[in-house]
C-alpha cells in the first residue's frame, strides 16, 4: 500500500467529463484509484501540481516506430543524422541517433519526452512480427503495439474470392493470435498484389486483381465485416487506395461506403482528400469538406489525420507502388521490399517545403481535417510520423489547432494559391485545452478501445502528462513538467529519471481450431519457412498485455 | 571432473527436434529435422553438406569453462577481469556478433554503449560495401519466397552458392516450383556473371565468364543498354563480354516478368567495392521502368542479417559504429574493426562468435594480439588463443534458442537440439553487463 498523490493541478480529463478543473488524483500500483474516504490518509507521496496542467499520457495510435520497414529506412539514411540531435547516453540511460527515423531507444525516450506513454506501429507484415516485437523490447517507457498489414494476403484475397467469410474470420483471428498483433490492417487493399505482380497499381476500388479476381472494395468489405465479428477492440485500419493522387478523395468517399455501415478507421486521411486531375498540378485542390461531412454524418468512421509540415523527412508506406511514385517524382533514393504471400514496402526521403504548392495544400488539408470534423472524439492527432512529419512535431500542430492568427501567418507565407484551393483560411475554429486533451491521448486511446489508457479514472493505468501553462502553447506541450508512467516519474523537464521496458499490448481473438488445418495447407505450399517456425512463442514477450476481445 | 565429462551420460535419451534451425549461412533453412542420442546429432534431415557438417561435427569440447591467460578460472573471476579489460579501456572495440543470437547481439551493442566503445561486424568484411551502397542509392528489393513464387529470370553475380549456400537453389531460388511458376527450374532463365567456371555455372543458361576487375564496367554497360543507350564494342575488351551476348542479356532481363540480381562477395569484395554493389542495385531499380526486378545480396553468416539489422536499430548505423562520444556515429573505414586495429588505435577488443585472428590483415592481428581481449567462442578459435580472458559457450542453434535473422531480413526462432554444459553468449555477456553496471554505478555514486 503505497499511496501516490497529484496535488492541486488543473485536470483535463475528457473521457470523465472533467475539463480544467482543480483536482488531486490518487495512484496504487501503478493505477489510478477514489480518493481514500479518510480524508485524513497521508500518502507515501505528493506532487505538487498547482498551477500546472494535468493530462492522460499521450496516445499516438498511427505510426511508423518498429519492424522490418523502419529499420531500413534508419540503415538508408545516414546522412540526415549528422546534423540531428544527439541522444547521449546517461548513467541510466541508452544512447541513440534522431532524425526522421530515430533509433529504439531514442523512440523512446522522445516520445516519453513529449507526455506520450502509448503508441502504436500501423504497418507490420505477418511475417516480420517477430522483428518489431524484437525492436519493442528495446523500445523503453512507452507501452506498444502494432497493426498486421492484411489487405494484400494472399489467403484473405483468396477466401474474399471464394466467399469464405468464417474462413476469412478464423484466418484472420488466428493471424492475430500468432504474430501478436492488435488489429487488421488494410494498405491500398488489393494494389499492393498488382505492383508486386506487375509493376502496376490498382487504381480504383472497383477494379479487379488479376489472379485473384477479387477488387479492393471486395477486400475493404470483407475484412470490415470479419474485424467487426471478431469484435476486436480497434476495427479495420484503412490506408485507402490512391494514396497521394489528385482526384483521389472519391476513392476515400467509395471506400467509407464500401465498410457498409461496419466499423472502421481510415487513416492518414489528409492524403487521401484530394480534388482535381492526377495529370494537372494546376487542379489540384482540397475535397476535405465533403469527406468530412460524410464522417460528422456516420458515427462508425474515425480518421486520424497524417498532417504534413514543412521538414525533411522519411517517405515509408507498405503501399509498395506509392514507394515507386515517390521515387520517380523525387528522384531520390528508393527501397522497395516484398513479403511474401503478404505485403509490399515503399521508402523514399522526401523534402516538404512551405514554398511548393503541392506541399502547402498538403499542410493546409491536414488542418482542415482537424477543424471539420465536428467531434473531436473521431478525430485523432496524428502525422503519420515519420510520413507527413516526425512525431516530435505534435506540439506545433497543437500551436496550430489552437491558434488560427499562427495558421494565417503560414497561409501568408506559402504561395497565395493555396488559400484558393481550400477552405483553411475561412476556418476561425480554435481547439480548447480539452479538445486539444481528446485528439491526442482520449480519443485515441478509445478508437483503440484501451479502456485503461486516455484518462485518469479509477483503474486506468496511472499515466499522466503534466505541463506549464504557458502562452508559448508551442513551448508547452514540448517541454512537460512531468511525465508519470504507472505512477512513476520518469521524465521531469525532459529529462529522462527512469528508464523502464513498456508493455507489448495485443489480441488474442478466438478461432476455430479445425480452421487451422486449411490456413497450414496454403501456407506450406507457398512460404519458405516452417507453420511452425511462424507464430510467436508463449513467452517471447516478456511485458505483454493481452486486450479482450468480447 | 572437466565441465564436458560432468554431462556425459547425463542425457542418453534419443529424440527428434523438428522444425530445427541451420544457422551455417545465411539461408537459415528452418526445416531440419534433427535426431539427436545425448549431446551428438546423428542424423540431420534436410541439412545440405554444409548443414551436415555443422550439426555432426558439433561435439562438446572438453574445455575450461573460462580461461584468463589461457589458464582455467571460475566462471565470476572471468567476469570480473572481463569488465575490468572493458571499462579500464579507453578505445574498447566489440567485433564479430554475426554466429550468435539476436539477443546476445542486444547486451553485446548495450555493453559497447555502456563503456563508451566502437561497435562492428563481420558485415565490414563481407556486404559492407553492400550497405554503404544501399545508403547511396536505396534497393528494390523482396523476400526469398517472392523469388520462389514469381522469379522467372534469375542472375547471379560474384558468388558460387552451389558450393557457399547449397539449398538456395533447391529451396528459393532456381528450383523450386512457385505459385507463379508452377513449372519450376522450366520457367525461369538462370545466368551466372563470375571470373570462374564454378559448379553453379553448371545449373546454369548462361554463364558470363568476365575478366576479373571488370564488374563495376560490366554493370554500368548494361544499365546503358537497358536504358537504350549505345555502348561501345570495346566493352568486350575491357569485360570479356561481347556486346551482343551483353544485349541479349539485358532484352531477356527486361522481358522477364520478375527478375533478381542475387550478388556476393565477388562482387562487394573486389574492385570497386561498393560501387560496384551500387551499379547492381541501380541495374535492378531501373530495370522496374520495365518489368519487376529485385537485387538481393546473398549473406553468408547465419545470424549476419541480425547484426545489421539489431545495430540498426539500436544505433541507427548498420555497422562499423563509435559510441565514443556518448552517441553513434557511424564511418566504415574509420570505426570499422580491421582499420582501428591495423592502425593500433584500440587498446582493447570484445570479441563475440567470430575469429579475426584467422582472417584480417597482419598488422591487424598483432595488434590484437597485444590488447587485452575477451573473447566468446564455443570453440578453441585463433582469436580464443590469444585472448586475455575467454569463455567457451553454447553454440546457438544446437545448444541455444534465441532468434536470427535470414538473408533477407526474415527473423526465425531456433530450436535448440540438446543442452550444452557451457553458458550461452547471451547469459555471459549479461553477466559481464551486469558487473560493468554496477561498477559504473558504484563509480557515479561515489564521484
Amino acid at each position: 500500500m503505497s499511496l501516490f498523490k497529484i496535488a492541486g493541478g488543473t485536470v483535463y480529463d475528457p473521457l470523465n467529463n472533467i475539463d480544467g478543473e482543480v483536482r488531486d488524483l490518487w495512484i496504487e500500483d501503478g493505477k489510478f484509484v477514489e480518493p481514500p474516504s479518510d480524508p485524513g490518509t497521508i500518502p507515501a507521496r505528493t506532487l505538487d501540481a498547482s498551477g500546472l496542467v494535468v493530462m492522460p499520457g499521450g496516445v499516438d495510435m498511427h505510426c511508423h516506430i518498429a519492424g522490418p520497414k523502419v529499420n531500413v529506412a534508419r540503415k538508408m539514411r545516414p546522412e540526415e543524422k549528422r546534423l540531428a540531435d544527439k541522444v547521449h547516453r546517461t548513467a541510466h540511460t541508452r544512447s541513440g541517433t534522431l532524425g526522421s527515423v530515430p533509433s529504439t531507444f531514442a523512440t523512446g525516450y522522445k516520445y516519453a519526452g513529449l507526455g506520450y506513454t502509448t503508441a502504436f506501429d500501423a504497418a507490420i507484415p505477418p511475417l516480420g512480427a517477430r522483428h518489431a516485437h524484437e525492436e519493442f523490447h528495446d523500445t523503453p517507457i512507452i507501452d506498444k503495439g502494432f497493426y498486421v498489414l492484411v489487405g494484400n494476403n494472399h489467403y484473405v484475397m483468396k477466401q474474399i474470392q471464394e466467399q469464405e467469410p468464417e474462413r476469412l474470420k478464423n484466418y484472420l483471428a488466428w493471424l492475430l493470435q500468432m504474430t501478436k498483433g492488435y488489429s487488421c490492417k488494410l494498405v491500398n487493399p488489393g494494389g499492393v498484389e498488382v505492383w508486386k505482380r506487375t509493376g502496376g497499381n490498382a487504381t480504383g476500388i472497383d477494379e479487379t486483381v488479376e489472379h485473384f479476381n477479387v477488387t479492393p472494395r471486395q477486400i475493404i468489405s470483407g475484412v470490415s465485416q470479419a474485424a467487426g465479428e471478431l469484435r476486436l477492440p480497434h476495427p479495420v485500419h484503412i490506408h485507402c487506395n490512391n494514396l497521394g493522387i489528385p482526384g483521389n478523395w472519391q476513392t476515400t468517399l467509395e471506400t467509407m461506403r464500401a465498410v457498409d455501415g461496419h466499423r472502421a478507421h481510415l487513416t492518414h486521411v489528409q492524403f487521401h482528400s484530394y480534388g482535381g486531375n492526377p495529370d494537372e498540378q494546376q487542379t489540384f485542390c482540397s475535397e476535405v469538406p465533403q469527406l468530412a461531412e460524410y464522417v460528422n454524418t456516420h458515427d462508425n468512421l474515425t480518421v486520424d489525420v497524417g498532417q504534413v509540415m514543412f521538414a525533411e523527412t522519411t517517405s515509408m508506406t507498405g503501399d509498395g507502388p506509392l514507394g515507386y511514385f515517390l521515387h520517380k517524382v523525387t528522384g531520390r533514393k528508393w527501397f522497395s521490399g516484398d513479403t511474401e504471400m503478404e505485403a509490399g514496402c515503399g521508402i523514399v526521403p522526401i523534402v516538404y517545403k512551405d514554398k511548393s504548392m503541392v506541399h502547402a495544400l498538403q499542410w493546409a488539408i491536414g488542418l482542415e481535417w482537424y477543424l471539420l470534423i465536428n467531434d473531436p472524439w473521431r478525430v485523432a492527432m496524428s502525422t503519420d510520423h515519420p510520413n507527413g512529419a516526425s512525431f516530435m512535431a505534435y506540439p506545433e500542430i497543437i500551436a496550430l489547432l489552437m491558434d488560427r492568427e499562427r495558421r494565417r501567418e503560414v497561409l501568408e507565407r506559402v504561395p497565395s494559391s493555396v488559400s484558393e484551393r481550400c477552405t483553411l483560411a475561412d476556418l476561425d475554429r480554435e481547439y480548447t485545452l480539452n479538445e486539444i486533451a481528446i485528439v491526442t491521448r482520449a480519443a485515441p486511446a478509445k478508437m483503440l478501445g484501451l479502456r485503461h489508457k486516455g484518462h485518469l479514472g479509477s483503474g486506468a493505468d496511472a499515466d499522466v502528462t503534466i505541463y506549464t501553462p504557458d502562452d508559448d502553447i508551442q513551448q508547452m506541450f514540448e517541454l512537460p513538467r512531468f511525465v508519470i508512467r504507472r505512477g512513476v516519474v520518469v521524465v521531469e523537464q525532459g529529462e529522462i529519471r527512469e528508464d523502464f521496458a513498456g508493455e507489448t499490448i495485443h489480441v488474442a481473438p478466438g478461432y476455430d481450431p479445425d480452421a487451422v488445418a486449411d490456413i497450414q495447407n496454403w501456407f506450406e505450399q507457398h512460404y519458405t519457412i516452417q507453420f511452425a517456425n511462424y507464430a510467436m512463442g508463449q513467452d517471447e514477450l516478456p511485458h505483454e498485455h493481452v486486450v479482450a476481445t468480447e | 571432473m572437466s565441465i564436458a565429462e560432468a554431462t556425459e551420460g547425463k542425457t542418453t535419451e534419443l529424440k527428434i527436434v523438428k522444425d530445427a534451425t541451420c544457422t551455417f549461412c545465411g539461408c537459415v533453412c528452418d526445416d531440419m529435422e534433427l535426431t539427436v542420442e545425448g549431446n551428438k546429432i546423428t542424423k540431420a534431415k534436410n541439412a545440405c553438406v554444409l548443414g551436415k557438417a555443422w550439426f555432426f561435427n558439433h561435439h562438446i569440447e572438453d574445455r575450461p569453462e573460462a580461461t584468463i591467460e589461457g589458464e582455467p578460472v571460475p566462471f565470476e573471476e572471468a567476469v570480473e577481469r572481463a569488465a575490468e579489460i572493458l571499462t579500464s579501456a579507453t578505445y574498447p572495440i566489440t567485433y564479430g556478433l554475426s554466429d550468435t543470437t539476436s539477443e546476445s547481439q542486444r547486451v553485446a551493442i548495450a555493453i559497447t554503449d555502456w563503456i563508451g566503445g566502437t561497435i562492428d561486424t563481420t558485415t565490414s568484411v563481407c556486404h559492407g560495401p553492400s550497405g554503404m551502397a544501399f545508403q547511396g542509392v536505396g534497393e528494390v528489393t523482396c523476400s526469398l519466397g517472392e523469388v520462389k513464387n514469381r522469379a522467372d529470370f534469375l542472375l547471379f553475380w560474384g558468388g558460387n552458392p552451389a558450393e557457399s549456400h547449397p539449398r538456395h537453389f533447391t529451396r528459393y531460388s532456381l528450383m523450386p516450383k512457385g505459385q507463379f511458376v508452377p513449372n519450376g527450374r522450366k520457367d525461369r532463365t538462370a545466368v551466372l556473371i563470375d571470373v570462374r567456371k564454378t559448379k553453379s555455372a553448371k545449373a546454369m543458361d548462361i554463364f558470363l565468364q568476365i575478366k576479373p576487375r571488370s564488374d563495376f564496367e560490366l554493370a554500368w554497360a548494361m544499365r546503358g543498354l537497358a536504358a537504350g543507350i549505345d555502348i561501345d564494342p570495346d566493352i568486350e575488351q575491357i569485360t570479356g563480354i561481347p556486346l551482343k551476348t551483353l544485349k541479349d542479356v539485358v532484352e531477356r532481363m527486361k522481358a522477364a516478368k520478375f527478375g533478381v540480381i542475387l550478388f556476393g562477395m565477388g562482387l562487394t569484395m573486389t574492385r570497386g567495392k561498393h560501387l560496384n554493389s551500387e551499379a547492381v542495385l541501380a541495374l535492378a531499380r531501373d530495370l522496374n521502368k520495365y518489368t519487376r526486378f529485385t537485387a538481393k545480396p546473398m549473406r553468408g553468416h547465419g545470424n549476419v542479417t541480425g547484426a545489421d539489422n539489431i545495430v540498426s536499430w539500436s544505433t541507427g548505423y548498420p555497422f562499423g559504429v563509435s559510441l565514443t562520444r556518448g552517441y553513434p556515429r557511424f564511418n566504415p573505414g574509420e570505426f570499422t574493426s580491421s582499420d582501428t586495429l591495423a592502425r593500433g588505435e584500440a587498446d582493447a577488443a570484445l570479441i563475440i562468435a567470430s575469429d579475426p585472428m584467422s582472417n584480417f590483415s597482419n598488422p591487424a592481428r598483432q595488434h590484437l594480439a597485444k590488447i587485452p581481449s575477451v573473447v566468446l567462442d564455443p570453440k578453441l578459435s585463433e582469436t580464443a588463443k590469444v585472448a586475455t580472458v575467454a569463455f567457451t559457450t553454447a553454440t546457438y542453434g544446437i545448444n541455444t534458442s534465441g532468434t536470427v535473422y535470414r538473408m533477407d531480413d526474415i527473423p526465425i526462432p531456433l530450436r535448440p537440439a540438446f543442452e550444452s554444459p557451457y553458458r550461452s553468449d547471451e547469459e555471459v555477456l549479461k553477466a559481464i553487463e551486469t558487473r560493468i553496471r554496477e561498477k559504473q554505478l558504484a563509480a557515479s555514486a561515489g564521484g
